[in-house]
């Protein structure tokens, strides 16, 4: 796999495939993925066929990516080379220039810092840093230190000739797991730690989709802006929605047809995974409609597995996988109300009590009008009716 | 003739057993007035949004008010009509009156939903004069105060006889005042319930398309007008029969044979008005459709005719239990023909049901308790009743 | 002196009487839409039953959803209620599959019931035509819920501090130039938006068009007066809940006997002097003085 090409920058995309033999159609069914993977808010994927894409990204400057990697599982890297199909990883590596990467490149040792620093100067301005994996900060950051450099001090002077810092993952966006409960690290994500006023993306996911990723590093290749961010910083494109708002399993929470337990005869036939805990009403992801290594349901709610909240700050690693999450925005279910409904109740101790109260009075005013005066005929010769 | 003794206080012991037992319910009531304000109403009463109005409107405010229309009625027959045989009864009647007026405001108060902005009541430019409610409880909130300043000799008087000097004064320095007042005070006494009182009944054709074409006419105001000049008699009789039996005293049979006769053209104009109604709105078909309807209509119209009944001969309105009996009738009469327009023939839907739950009937009960025992009180420690112990009656020299 | 008893009340007496017991017809004014009127079209043959004008009412208006049937999580209440200002419900019957949408909301009445029964205006026909609410002149006596016939406006009966609840046609949107969330949301334009003169003229031409489509009536034109809200729908509308009506505005009884009786406040001031001057001959039982027995 061809790794760190020393390629002059003055070489466009579309020149770098042609000189490696990347077949063009391997190039456009990549491109009509972007497509779908990001089908608004991302500029350069507003297009109407594949084709229009293609020459866009065929057009720009093979982009310089340092890649930096922390308190990391390496996750977010895999994620990129997990594509099922392998030409396409290789594919990735191509469209981009990726000059430093710890986990893929030949380089170990004094070599490995001595390409760092030449990427970082070859480059100077113009190369995207994304960083993998959260940062320390406990004790002066002593947890995590790369030739002898603690990790906050390393990505504060990468950052500086960096034109854009993209936090890939949810560790480096707001410290992932290693910053939960108790985080013995001081562990945060790249926000807290570099100060520099670069632009910076926030990429949270766990891992998140890699097309997330390529599509924010092309169109920055492409036309030189970024994506729209929201107000996490993370790219309106991927973020905007909550699983739930677009969950293939939606039509099944709607008519209420919930798995209860795992392996139940709900969770066999599909259906919403919401009392097995999940998270997806309170989770912005793109996850349910892109699915994960360009197959069809993989992603953790199609095979049967309640989402985490991985990419939420609040949810992942705080609150348990298996406890439901309140609805904030609920919205009607596939069941309508009639033209009538009854309403109105009548209590039986009320129509007693009210009973009793009624019958006791009448009853008692009948009694009370028996006891009343003497009877008819006695003291009428002292009493006349007054004149009319 | 029996003459006339002055009205004076009572002056018995009103701390026994069964005022104690009035006042407990009362406390109740008062709690649970307390729990409707700190839990809202859905949470106390059964009202929903078929039935908005319910038993604090239908019983406490239109049925309470017309069961407190002695005053009016008394006063009517008294300086109107002139018929001055019958000023002893004027005063009990209006305590009776201004009691359960202030009763029926109390229950508008827990019934609203937004009592605190009350205050803008007065505030009329806001006011919109085509609404029947203002009317309505403007003049049930003006109402009320003229009752109690008509009701002001009586409290000034005792207020003369009094041993703390700053109320003797008090009563000394304004018993004439208000006494010169009373041409203005009363004449607004006779015009405000005649307002109010057809005016609770054109209330309801508002709701005209859901109201049952029984009860559904433009009648409406005159009818509860005229129910409830009855009502107002029937409550002086009751109310005059039973304190002179609790306070030992012979029942001024006279007078309340009088009140017999003089509820009879009331009665028959009542029920003169509301047949030909029902036959000229060609209404006679529902009226014996045998239907929930057309049954609690024709026992209205059973009850109204049984007190006509009970009252046609001589002897039997000078029979204490047949005269209390008709006017029970009458109340009774009367009461139902609120409770049907109100709740009955009002049609939200057939999916709607309501019936007050225990709380309403709860509090209703002990805002009447509380009634009773405030005029017991009352009549106690002011001179509202006329007619001294029985030892000191003198017998005139019959005509 | 001056007049006696017996005649002025013989007087007044006959001026009572005539003035209930005689029935003029009150003068059938047709009701006439505002110039600026605005109103909503729905046509229940292009409903589909989405709902999305549900969610989107609750969400314009600030509203948290009706979820207590369904635990909290699905919006679901059986009727408008103090949650739900529009609701769509379904009729259908088991028999013969026949099956409708309507979506029910305020009417928009032009001669309003609930306008006629507050007390100080809180409830008034404002820009637009459009029934507005405000909370701060109303009391919540409840008088325009008996009143409505519509049965729209709904109570907050579950707070401790309770108001009116009732679909206002999104005016607050109206003020800043967007249409009424419902009708921005509806995906197949079952519900629009308009002047009421437009969806009026609209409505008409969909009947002439598509004769066999729809009933052969536009709800709303005429009923109670007309609303500013109109319908079209391929079932009677009375099986959808929106009943035969006449054309009478509401208000009209009520309107009958103010002026009849009231004609102003000329009669109960004269009548005030009426009383007053009878009650002066009874002046001294009155002051409590000895009683006077006369004929």
């Amino acid at each position: 796999m061809p790794v760190n090409n020393n390629s002059p920058q003055a070489e466009t995309i579309g020149e770098h495939l042609v000189r490696c033999g990347v077949s063009r159609r391997q190039f456009l069914e990549f491109c009509g993925r972007l497509m779908v993977a990001a089908p608004f808010g991302l500029a350069l994927t507003q297009k109407a066929r594949a084709a229009e894409v293609a020459r866009d990204v065929a057009q720009a400057r093979r982009p310089s990516v340092i890649w930096l990697h922390f308190q990391e599982c390496t996750g977010c890297t895999e994620t990129l080379l997990r594509a099922s199909k392998p030409d396409l990883s290789e594919l990735l590596l191509h469209l981009i220039s990726l000059d430093y990467h710890e986990t893929l490149m030949a380089a170990a040792g004094k070599d490995a810092e001595d390409v760092l620093h030449q990427a970082m100067e070859a480059n100077a301005g113009k190369y995207v840093l994304v960083i993998e994996g959260s940062i320390p900060r406990k004790d002066d950051g002593i947890y995590l230190k790369i030739a002898g450099q603690p990790a906050q001090q390393m990505a504060e002077e990468v950052a500086k000739g960096a034109a854009a810092v993209i936090a890939m993952g949810s560790c480096a966006s707001w410290g992932g797991l290693p910053s939960a409960d108790p985080n013995p690290t001081g562990a945060v994500g790249v926000e807290a730690v570099i100060k520099s006023g670069k632009p910076l993306i926030n990429i949270p996911g766990c891992p998140p989709n890699p097309y997330t990723l390529l599509g924010t590093v092309l169109q920055y290749a492409t036309t030189g802006t970024l994506p729209a961010l929201d107000e996490l910083k993370r790219p309106k494109f991927a973020f905007d929605r909550h699983i739930h708002d677009h969950c293939p399993r939606r039509p099944h929470f709607d008519a209420g047809r919930f798995a209860q337990q795992f392996g139940d005869e709900g969770h066999r036939q599909g259906w919403c995974l919401y009392k097995l805990g999940c998270k997806g009403p309170v989770t912005h992801a793109g996850c349910s409609t892109r699915h994960f290594n360009e197959t069809v349901d993989v992603w953790p709610i199609g095979i049967g597995a309640p989402c985490v909240g991985c990419t939420e700050q609040r949810i992942a690693f705080r609150v348990p996988m298996f406890q439901t999450v309140p609805i904030h925005d609920p919205t009607p279910p596939d069941t309508y109300a009639p033209i009538t409904t009854p309403q109105g109740y009548v209590s039986p101790v009320a129509t007693a009590v009210a009973g009793l109260i009624g019958g006791a009075l009448i009853g008692g005013g009948y009694v009370a009008s028996r006891k009343l005066g003497p009877p008819p005929g006695k003291d009428d010769a002292e009493e006349q009716p007054p004149k009319e | 003739m029996i003459a006339e003794a002055e009205p004076r206080a009572v002056g018995g012991a009103v701390f026994r057993r069964p005022f104690y037992i009035l006042l407990a319910i009362a406390a109740l009531a008062i709690a649970l007035m307390l729990w409707r304000f700190v839990a809202g109403l859905g949470a106390t009463t059964a009202l929903n949004d078929g039935y908005p109005w319910g038993l604090w409107i239908a019983f406490d405010v239109v049925t309470g008010t017309a069961f407190a229309s002695g005053g009016y009625a008394m006063v009517l027959l008294v300086y109107i009509l002139n018929r001055g045989q019958y000023h002893p009864l004027v005063r009990p009647a209006l305590l009776t009156s201004a009691f359960g007026y202030s009763i029926a405001g109390l229950s508008v108060v827990i019934d609203v939903g937004r009592p605190w902005l009350a205050y803008k009541l007065p505030f009329f430019w806001h006011w919109n004069l085509r609404s029947v409610l203002l009317e309505v409880s403007l003049c049930i909130m003006s109402y009320t105060i003229v009752l109690w300043i008509e009701l002001g000799p009586a409290i000034l008087e005792r207020a003369r006889g009094s041993s703390i000097s700053w109320i003797r004064r008090l009563g000394i320095q304004w018993l004439p005042a208000v006494r010169r007042s009373l041409v203005w005070v009363v004449a607004a006494g006779i015009m405000l319930p005649t307002m109010h009182q057809s005016g609770l009944g054109t209330l309801l054709l508002l709701s005209g398309p859901r109201l049952h074409p029984l009860w559904n006419t433009i009648m409406l105001p005159l009818l509860f007008l005229i129910s409830c000049i009855s009502m107002g008699f029937g409550m002086v009789v009751i109310e005059s029969s039973l304190s002179s039996r609790m306070l030992g005293r012979r029942p001024e049979m006279g007078m309340l044979a009088g009140l017999g006769s003089a509820m009879r053209p009331v009665l028959i104009l009542y029920l003169a008005v509301r047949l030909i109604d029902l036959v000229v709105r060609k209404q006679i078909d529902q009226l014996f459709a045998f239907d929930i309807f057309s049954i609690m209509s024709l026992l209205e119209f059973a009850l109204f005719f049984g007190a006509l009944s009970l009252l046609r001969e001589e002897y039997q309105r000078r029979d204490l239990g047949t005269l209390f009996r008709a006017s029970m009738c009458m109340l009774l009469g009367g009461a139902l023909y609120r409770f049907d327009v109100f709740l009955l023939a009002f049609q939200p839907g057939p999916q709607w049901s309501y019936f007050p739950s225990v709380q309403e009937t709860l509090i209703s009960f002990g805002l009447v308790a509380a009634e009773v025992a405030g005029y017991v009180v009352l009549i106690n420690w002011f001179p509202i009743l006329a007619g001294a112990d029985p030892s000191r009656l003198q017998r005139a020299p019959a005509n | 002196m001056g007049i006696s008893r017996r005649s002025a009340l013989k007087a007044l007496v006959a001026a009572a009487a005539t003035a209930t017991l005689r029935r003029r017809k009150a003068q059938a004014a047709a009701v006439v839409a505002r110039p600026d009127a605005v109103g909503l079209l729905y046509d229940a043959t292009r409903c589909v039953g989405c709902k999305a004008c549900m969610a989107a009412c609750n969400k314009a208006n600030d509203l948290p959803a009706d979820t207590a049937l369904s635990s909290g999580l699905s919006q679901m209440p059986v009727d408008l209620n103090e949650r739900t200002k529009n609701i769509i419900k379904l009729y259908k019957d088991p028999a013969s599959g026949e099956y409708s949408f309507v979506k029910r909301q305020c009417m928009h009445c032009l001669d309003p019931a609930c306008t006629s029964a507050c007390m100080l205006g809180a409830l008034q026909k404002r820009d637009y035509g459009i029934v507005t609410y405000d909370p701060d002149l109303c009391i919540g006596c409840r008088y325009c819920q008996m009143a409505c016939p519509f049965g729209v406006p709904r109570f907050e009966w579950s707070k401790v501090l309770p108001k009116i609840v009732k679909c206002e046609l999104c005016n607050h949107r109206l003020a800043k130039g967007l249409n009424p969330a419902c009708t921005e949301v509806c995906p197949t334009g079952a519900v629009i938006f308009g002047k009421y003169t437009d969806l009026l003229a609209e409505a008409h031409r969909r009947l002439e068009q598509h004769p066999g489509r729809y009933v052969p009536q536009v709800y709303g034109e005429t009923e109670v007066g007309g609303t500013q809200v109109l319908y079209l729908a391929q079932v009677d509308f009375a099986k959808l809940g929106l009943p035969a009506y006449s054309s009478e505005p509401v208000p009209t009884a009520v309107r009958e006997v103010f002026q009849e009786i009231y004609q102003g406040i000329v009669p109960p001031i004269a009548l005030y002097a009426l009383l007053a001057a009878v009650l002066t001959r009874s002046r001294r039982q009155l002051t409590g003085e000895e009683p006077e027995t006369e004929e």
